[in-house]
């Protein structure tokens, strides 16, 4: 099979997919219609509430995509992939809290609020060059990478898999947590940061700015989309999922596993960071919290109520549990635990392969 | 029968009249402390010290008690009757304050506080009233309360007490209080102008190695301003300054000693929680998530005996440690029927499932008992500290809990190594199909071994219940350390649990001086993946062909 038919192939088998892409992009551009060409009156119109929630939930569903990835193709089950969002989340929020400048409560051109309020005198050098948009965004890309790759080829080469892997990524989320709580560190310790003023020029509490935000978000999510399934309907990917199915029988064939499950892993937390980076602008706020084991697992049943091993349905399934998370905690909020935790233990029992196991298509294309 | 009526009325009218008149004859001693009691209403402060002198020497036995309760600012007297009482609290701001009579010590009631109005004291009377209170303690049949009353004249020693000692020192037969008194003798004597007894003092003082003898010491190696020494004299700052080091050095090891007991008292919290798991994902496989709530269970379960015997604190846990292991016990048989034993052989699911089932749990514990932490009260033979020597102070309530978890531990290995259920279980564990053939029922024994796991999680809840706050979040906080104690002892192994986990704790309480508590706790959990990395299977791994199915 040559290279053209292959990718045109890939796109045929793949209707789920170009349906979801396609409605990625008709909202990317029809929300922003819905929001500020259609009046506050009319029953279409999209408040920027909503807009900025939908948007968090395709951040969201981004960071599903992420774990899916590993865990449903590679079987790596990592409980730490709140840690790669966070850290993305973080370099973001470096970058607009340097954009504040004069503007914080204390007025110091150059040092966020938190160290004038600590006496520090001068900026760490790890702050320095993320007043630049463009280094800011390389570091999305390179903190989370940096952290998997070290922490990915220790485990995958000495073998730590399954259960141990999960609770040794869980032990690293937690260890971040604890390490962004200490004000020492220079990035807010328990208050993180918020306040932000403007990204790139563009006042963030304006509708405009958030409308963009939107776009970008969608846009992204697709992007992540086509290169996910790039990844997965390649032959590296077929692969990968020997690899879920058969680590050793993979191994004595001759793959070099560690690297192809270390790769995995790493582009895994580049679209966390990524999903991070894009939800702090639009909620406002990152602080140590998001490190929480809690949020990793949560990730997970995410993918796990959509159907892991299918890209669509970690995407459905992240927003189906969030808007369920949204709709319970406003309406009935001692329920939602309950509901959450009855999620977890009815789709292990009962939907191993999640919604989409239950459209016989999709599960027979995995 | 009217005689018989009326003869007996008279006996009555003789006897009240024999009663009546007692007093007038002679006053009882009761009678001349209520009385002395009475005067301290009116007086001035210099008659009060008359008063307290002559209560002194009455040798009546409450007079330590009123005394002290009038130091304390805790003796009052009632507007309405004039009746003289000690109050328990010495809290003035209290609306009303409950009333104890001075001669027999018993509850006399309460009263609004405007009615009552205390008897006020002064510094000088104070000072006077500590040194006769102390002279009263002093002469105590009790050693334990002449060492305590030694151990609070030192806190401020002036001549008179230091008189009072010297006076003591005589007759006193217990070593320890002789010693105590030693000790404060030596201090005044530093005070002195005899250089020999100074020199005499400082080097008796160098064998006790307690903060304030230090600081006294140190004192003489201060300068003035202009740079002269305070103490002229160089010989008695020689002697000083080799007492001072003296000191230091045996306090550093007393601090070095004492670590080491804090880390052993903090690995046993965590061996306590890690021990279940190593029942449950080491024997089974199977990674229970909801251990920490099942230790919540434990800790609440402790607080609904508490409660329910309220008088009893001092047994409540000695019951609350069966019923918490029943609780549990039962939540995690439960938790293997209905939900884990669909899912063996599938660790990563069975993760998720036990993780909603401690979600539902946590929620579960708020709805009953709201989401505030709740009050678990320490008895009182679990409080307090046990001081060995001078520097060494030993808290209880830490010490139990290391004889506590040695307990647990030795039953947990007694019935794994001796009992049917144990051979069973681990029969079931290394090889189910063979077991099976053997006539074990292997599914109850899952139950059993569950449930064993689970019973030993409430078990340490009620260990921690006395530690940290009791609340819905308490397993939470518990259930990565408690993972990695087993990880990182070896899977399958008590003994790799018992030795991890006890030395995560002293690592972590050894780096705590130097990295503070949360970046020794992150040096831990980084040295751990770390060393995951270099022996995947932990400490003391399994061999043979159990570890083949891992």
């Amino acid at each position: 099979m040559d290279g053209m038919r292959g990718r045109w192939a890939s796109i045929v088998e793949d209707p789920g997919g170009t349906s979801l892409v396609g409605l990625l992009l008709a909202a990317a551009i029809a929300v922003p219609i819905l929001n500020q060409l259609v009046p506050a009156s009319s029953a279409f119109h999209v408040s920027t509430y909503l807009l900025t929630l939908i948007g968090k939930y395709l951040c969201y569903a981004m960071l599903a995509m992420a774990v899916d990835l590993v865990w449903g193709y590679c079987g790596i089950l990592s409980l730490g992939h709140a840690a790669f969002f966070t850290l993305g989340g973080y370099a973001m929020g470096m970058y607009l809290m340097r954009q504040i400048g004069a503007r914080g409560v204390y007025g110091n051109p150059v040092l966020p609020d938190f160290m004038v309020f600590l006496n520090w005198d001068k900026l760490p050098w790890f702050w320095y060059g993320f007043n630049h948009f463009g280094f800011a965004m390389l570091m999305v890309v390179l903190v989370p990478a940096l952290l998997a790759l070290v922490f990915g080829w220790l485990a995958f080469r000495s073998r730590v898999t399954g259960v141990y892997l999960s609770i040794m990524t869980q032990a690293l989320s937690y260890a971040m947590m604890l390490a962004f709580f200490r004000n020492d560190m220079g990035f807010g310790g328990n208050n993180g940061f918020t306040d932000f003023k403007d990204l790139l020029g563009f006042d963030l509490h304006k509708d405009s700015t958030r409308v963009v935000l939107f776009v970008a978000t969608a846009v992204a999510l697709a992007a992540a989309y086509r290169a996910c399934r790039a990844i997965t309907a390649s032959r590296a990917g077929r692969v990968i999922r020997a690899i879920r199915d058969a680590e050793s029988r993979t191994r004595f064939l001759g793959y070099r596993v560690e690297s192809y499950k270390l790769w995995t892993f790493v582009f895994s937390a580049v679209l966390a960071g990524i999903a991070g980076a894009l939800y702090v602008p639009q909620v406002g706020i990152i602080n140590p919290s998001e490190f929480a084991p809690i949020n990793s697992i949560e990730v997970v049943i995410w993918v796990a109520v959509g159907g892991r091993g299918t890209l669509i349905g970690a995407v459905a399934g992240a927003v189906l549990v969030n808007y369920a998370k949204t709709f319970f905690t406003g309406a009935l909020p001692e329920v939602w635990l309950y509901a959450l935790g009855a999620m977890f233990v009815l789709t292990t029992l009962f939907l191993p392969r999640g919604i989409m196991g239950l459209i016989p298509r999709a599960s027979n294309a995995r | 029968m009217r005689w018989r009526a009326a003869g007996r009325q008279l006996v009555w009218l003789l006897l009240a009249a024999v009663l009546c008149s007692t007093p007038a004859l002679a006053q009882t001693p009761d009678e001349a402390f209520l009385a002395s009691l009475g005067e301290l209403r009116e007086a001035s402060f210099a008659d009060k010290e008359q008063i307290a002198v002559r209560l002194i020497d009455s040798r009546h036995p409450r007079a330590h008690d009123v005394l002290s309760a009038l130091l304390d600012d805790r003796l009052y007297f009632r507007a309405s009757d004039m009746a003289v009482f000690i109050t328990k609290t010495a809290g003035e701001n209290a609306a009303s304050l409950e009333l104890v009579d001075p001669l027999t010590l018993k509850d006399a009631g309460s009263s609004p506080t405007d009615a009552l109005t205390k008897i006020g004291t002064n510094n000088r009377l104070r000072r006077s009233l500590r040194i006769a209170v102390a002279r009263f303690d002093l002469a105590n049949p009790d050693p334990g309360v002449r060492l305590a009353a030694v151990t609070e004249m030192l806190r401020s020693l002036d001549e008179s007490g230091a008189a009072l000692l010297k006076e003591r020192a005589g007759v006193e037969t217990d070593p320890g209080v002789k010693a105590e008194i030693d000790i404060g003798l030596a201090l005044s004597a530093l005070d002195g102008t005899d250089t020999p007894a100074r020199l005499a003092a400082i080097s008796a003082l160098a064998g006790r190695p307690r903060q304030q003898v230090r600081n006294r010491l140190a004192l003489l190696l201060d300068k003035n301003p202009d740079g002269t020494y305070v103490e002229p004299d160089e010989s008695v700052r020689a002697a000083a300054a080799a007492a001072v080091s003296r000191i230091d050095r045996a306090r550093t090891l007393y601090g070095g000693v004492e670590t080491l007991f804090f880390g052993l008292s903090l690995g046993s919290v965590l061996v306590l929680a890690a021990i279940g798991l190593a029942i449950t994902f080491g024997v089974m496989g199977v990674i229970n998530m909801a251990h920490g709530e099942l230790m919540m269970l434990g800790a609440y379960t402790t607080y609904v005996v508490q409660t329910l015997m309220p008088q009893h604190i001092g047994a409540s846990i000695l019951v609350a440690i069966p019923a918490a292991f029943l609780v549990a016990g039962l939540a995690g048989v439960i938790l293997e029927r209905s939900i884990i034993r669909f899912l063996y052989g599938r660790p990563l699911e069975t993760l998720l499932a036990t993780f909603g089932v401690s979600l539902v749990l946590q929620q579960l514990v708020r709805s009953i008992f709201t989401a505030n932490n709740r009050d678990v009260e320490t008895p009182a033979w679990m409080s307090g500290t046990l001081q060995l020597g001078d520097a060494l102070a030993i808290t209880y309530n830490r010490l139990y809990i290391v004889i506590f978890t040695m307990i647990v531990f030795a039953i947990l290995l007694a019935v794994l190594r001796r009992t049917k259920l144990g051979l069973e279980i681990r029969a079931v564990s290394q090889n189910r199909a063979m077991a099976r053939a053997m006539g074990i029922r292997s599914e109850w024994v899952d139950a059993m071994t569950f449930g064993l796991g689970s019973g030993i999680a409430g078990v340490a809840g009620v260990a921690l219940s006395q530690l940290t706050n009791v609340g819905p979040n308490l397993g939470q906080s518990y259930i990565i350390d408690s993972f990695m104690v087993v990880v990182f002892g070896g899977v399958g192994n008590l003994w790799g649990t018992l030795i991890g986990g006890m030395s995560m704790g002293i690592v972590n309480k050894l780096l705590e001086p130097y990295a503070g508590a949360v970046l020794g706790k992150i040096f831990v959990l980084v040295a751990l993946i770390l060393f995951i990395q270099s022996r995947p299977r932990g400490l003391f791994p399994q061999t043979g062909r159990a570890a083949e199915n891992q």
